[in-house]
């Protein structure tokens, strides 16, 4: 016969009020790994979707991430295929990387002459075959909603747009774009008039986009063809307005609605030749995606000296995915707040629960305690005591939460249960990740251990302190 | 040189807004091997005495020697100690652990002296031997009758053959034959042993069975009647 027995034994002495407080915990474990395992795949997909889109750091011109959105042409990045070669050669950084890839992001106007529809549209210019691997980034094992982009082997005047892009432009019946329908073409006012009345351009520019898609019908000839055909319009490096052709040939779901609805995807060179013409091509980021976030410090460090090395006269700056896109932080502060307010919650209730049982306990027991410091036991030895019964009942309640959250998160993950965000284009699928989440689970089991002890610590302590005649007189 | 001394000892306790006198400037011996029975009317101090002796309580004022021990000058710690290897304690109800058997009762004692494992079981068998229990080793407390549990309590305060068995008032939740037969019970296992016996007690069988009865009224004594004074050379 062992303390532990002992222990053991007292916890079945009162079945039912056991039983409570361990339903307590069972609950109180299971909601706070459920919720974190929740919040846990929200932020591994959201960090997922990131560096799937823009690796996980991105050279940049300094300021341009802040102020040469709307003018990216000021701040290209000369040189980039020998500072591509430089990072991709780099002995350092060689293991750790997957992708380096440039990229051109340029805002215009695309127009569907075809459908009389113009859109403001955000165009990137890219690497296809090197963004949709870098698309297939998946350190965390969640579920990826990134497809690859249909530019890989396409021609070079091929461009994708977003489902929005599609639906302002008339183009979701010419793409099969699913659940879309094409939006009418505006009327024109009572007083318009001119080339550029019908797509809102002004005369001047709707008359140039209008040659270029007669060039391009004329090239092109197939009619399928120039149902899909776009124009976009935009400034050149030297401030004069350029217009391209650009063939849709395919779509994508942006995520983002706001994304969505201006995203358009174009080949590099498209690209390059729409925002510098004949002067020698540059991009607006080179973005690095590595093996593993956790990489990132390492990684960051020794790209930062390579650049101040071979390139300082550029005045570049380093963004990773997390400085890129703050709403990755903003997301895990508002959901790690909530989180914490609930572990908070549960942590208050189970602790005052098995405090309450144990305080039972040192009541009802007050005549044993008496007896077994009289035959000799120490202080500590009735702390211990009653620790262990704690420990125990914190140990049984950690299994059976484990348990309940093994099967409540089985049956979430297997539902299907999807729901679309604010601010999103599609819904997401409701999962919990809690299994793959160590410090979620280390965290919340010891967490729970520590409560346990800690409710026990108060009620033992005071059992302990009894005296030894008064408790032994205890009726 | 007596087992146990105490020298004007006092203790009282705070009853409301009032401290009621248990135990006033008592000096007593008790002689070691002997079978000593405290009586008194109740309230008269015997409880009070028994714990001051058994080291679960102590004075106010005055010393309390065992052995040649000072139990004073004992910390906390020590005292348990003290009492875990040197006391062995039986309880007018018995006090058995509701959630343990007969056997692991018994060896609660033997857990807390620190005894090995091996001993320990043997020295159980021989309790539950001794005591006429062997074949109820398994039962729990609330499967036993009265005079079963306080059987147990006797095994179990004998169990790490103290120097001093103390036991207050033993019989009084027993019907006379079963009193009877526990007193003749502990009186043979005294004999048998050598250990030191002190009760506290109102019942005429267990006066009738004492080598030494300590007389004892409102916290004092009145008079010790020591009847076999051959015991006093084994003191």
């Amino acid at each position: 016969m062992r303390l532990w027995q002992l222990a053991a034994r007292n916890l079945l002495r009162n079945r039912r009020r056991s039983l409570a407080t361990l339903l307590a915990m069972v609950v109180g474990l299971a909601a706070v790994l459920l919720f974190g395992g929740y919040r846990s795949n929200i932020l591994h997909g959201l960090e997922t979707g990131f560096v799937q889109y823009s690796g996980h750091l991105q050279v940049q011109r300094r300021g341009y991430f802040l102020d040469g959105g709307d003018n990216p042409q000021a701040y290209g990045i000369a040189e980039h295929p020998r500072m591509i070669e430089a990072i991709r050669g780099d002995p350092q950084l060689a293991p750790l990387l997957r992708v380096v890839t440039p990229s051109l992001q340029v805002g215009g106007i695309a127009q569907h002459a075809a459908a009389g529809q113009t859109r403001s549209v955000m165009a990137i210019g890219l690497v296809a075959d090197e963004f949709n691997r870098m698309r297939e980034w998946n350190a965390y094992g969640v579920v990826s909603y990134a497809l690859p982009l249909a530019l890989e082997g396409a021609p070079a005047d091929a461009a994708v747009i977003g489902t929005g892009v599609a639906r302002r432009l008339g183009l979701c019946e010419a793409l099969a774009v699913p659940d879309c329908v094409s939006a009418s073409p505006p009327r024109p006012g009572p007083k318009a008039r001119g080339a550029g009345a019908a797509t809102g351009l002004p005369d001047d520019l709707a008359v140039l986009a209008e040659e270029t898609a007669q060039d391009a019908q004329a090239a092109g000839g197939a009619t399928a063809a120039a149902g899909r055909r776009i124009e976009m319009l935009a400034a050149s490096a030297q401030g004069a307005p350029n217009v391209i052709g650009l063939q849709a040939v395919g779509y994508v779901n942006a995520g983002f609605k706001a994304l969505d609805d201006v995203y358009l995807a174009m080949q590099l060179p498209q690209a390059q030749r729409l925002v510098y013409g004949r002067e020698p091509p540059r991009v607006t980021a080179i973005a690095v995606q590595l093996q593993r976030t956790a990489q990132l410090p390492a990684a960051r460090a020794r790209l930062q000296d390579l650049l101040a090395q071979e390139f300082g006269a550029q005045e570049l700056e380093l963004l990773d995915y997390r400085e890129l896109n703050p709403m990755l932080d903003q997301t895990d502060e508002f959901m790690g707040s909530m989180f914490g307010f609930i572990t908070l919650l549960i942590g208050v209730i189970v602790l005052f629960t098995i405090a309450n049982t144990m305080g039972a306990a040192v009541m009802e027991r007050t005549v044993e305690i008496g007896t077994l410091r009289a035959m000799g036991m120490r202080r500590s030895g009735i702390t211990a005591l009653f620790l262990r019964e704690a420990l125990l009942l914190g140990l049984a309640g950690v299994a059976a939460g484990l348990l309940l959250t093994f099967i409540a998160a089985t049956l979430i993950n297997g539902s299907g249960w999807a729901w679309t965000p604010p601010g999103y284009s599609y819904a997401y699928l409701v999962l919990v990740r809690v299994w793959q989440d160590g410090a979620l689970l280390a965290g919340s089991v010891a967490g729970m251990l520590a409560i346990t002890l800690a409710s026990a610590w108060w009620p033992a302590r005071r059992a302990a302190r009894l005296e030894i005649v008064e408790a032994l007189r205890h009726a | 040189m007596a087992l146990v001394s105490l020298r004007n000892v006092s203790r009282s306790y705070r009853l409301g807004a009032v401290r009621v006198p248990a135990v006033q400037n008592l000096d007593l011996d008790i002689r070691g091997g002997c079978f000593t029975v405290l009586c008194g009317p109740s309230g008269s101090g015997k409880t009070t005495l028994l714990n001051l002796v058994g080291g679960v309580d102590r004075p106010d004022a005055g010393t309390i020697t065992v052995d040649g021990r000072d139990l004073g000058r004992l910390c906390d710690d020590a005292l348990s100690d003290f009492r875990a290897r040197h006391v062995g304690t039986i309880f007018q109800s018995f006090n058995l652990l509701p959630v343990l058997s007969a056997a692991e009762n018994i060896e609660m004692p033997l857990l807390l002296a620190g005894v090995a494992a091996g001993p320990r079981r043997s020295r159980v068998q021989e309790l539950l031997l001794a005591v006429g229990l062997q074949d109820r080793a398994g039962h729990r407390p609330g499967e036993l009758s009265g005079g079963q549990r306080q059987r147990v309590a006797i095994a179990r305060a004998l169990a790490t053959r103290p120097l001093l068995v103390l036991a207050d008032e033993p019989t009084a939740n027993l019907d006379t034959q079963t009193g009877a037969q526990i007193i003749a019970l502990m009186r043979q296992l005294q004999r048998t042993s050598g250990l030191s016996f002190v009760f506290s007690s109102h019942d005429p069988q267990l006066r009738a069975h004492a080598d030494d009865v300590v007389q004892i009224r409102d916290g004092r004594i009145e008079s010790i009647e020591r009847r076999d004074a051959a015991l006093e050379s084994r003191a």
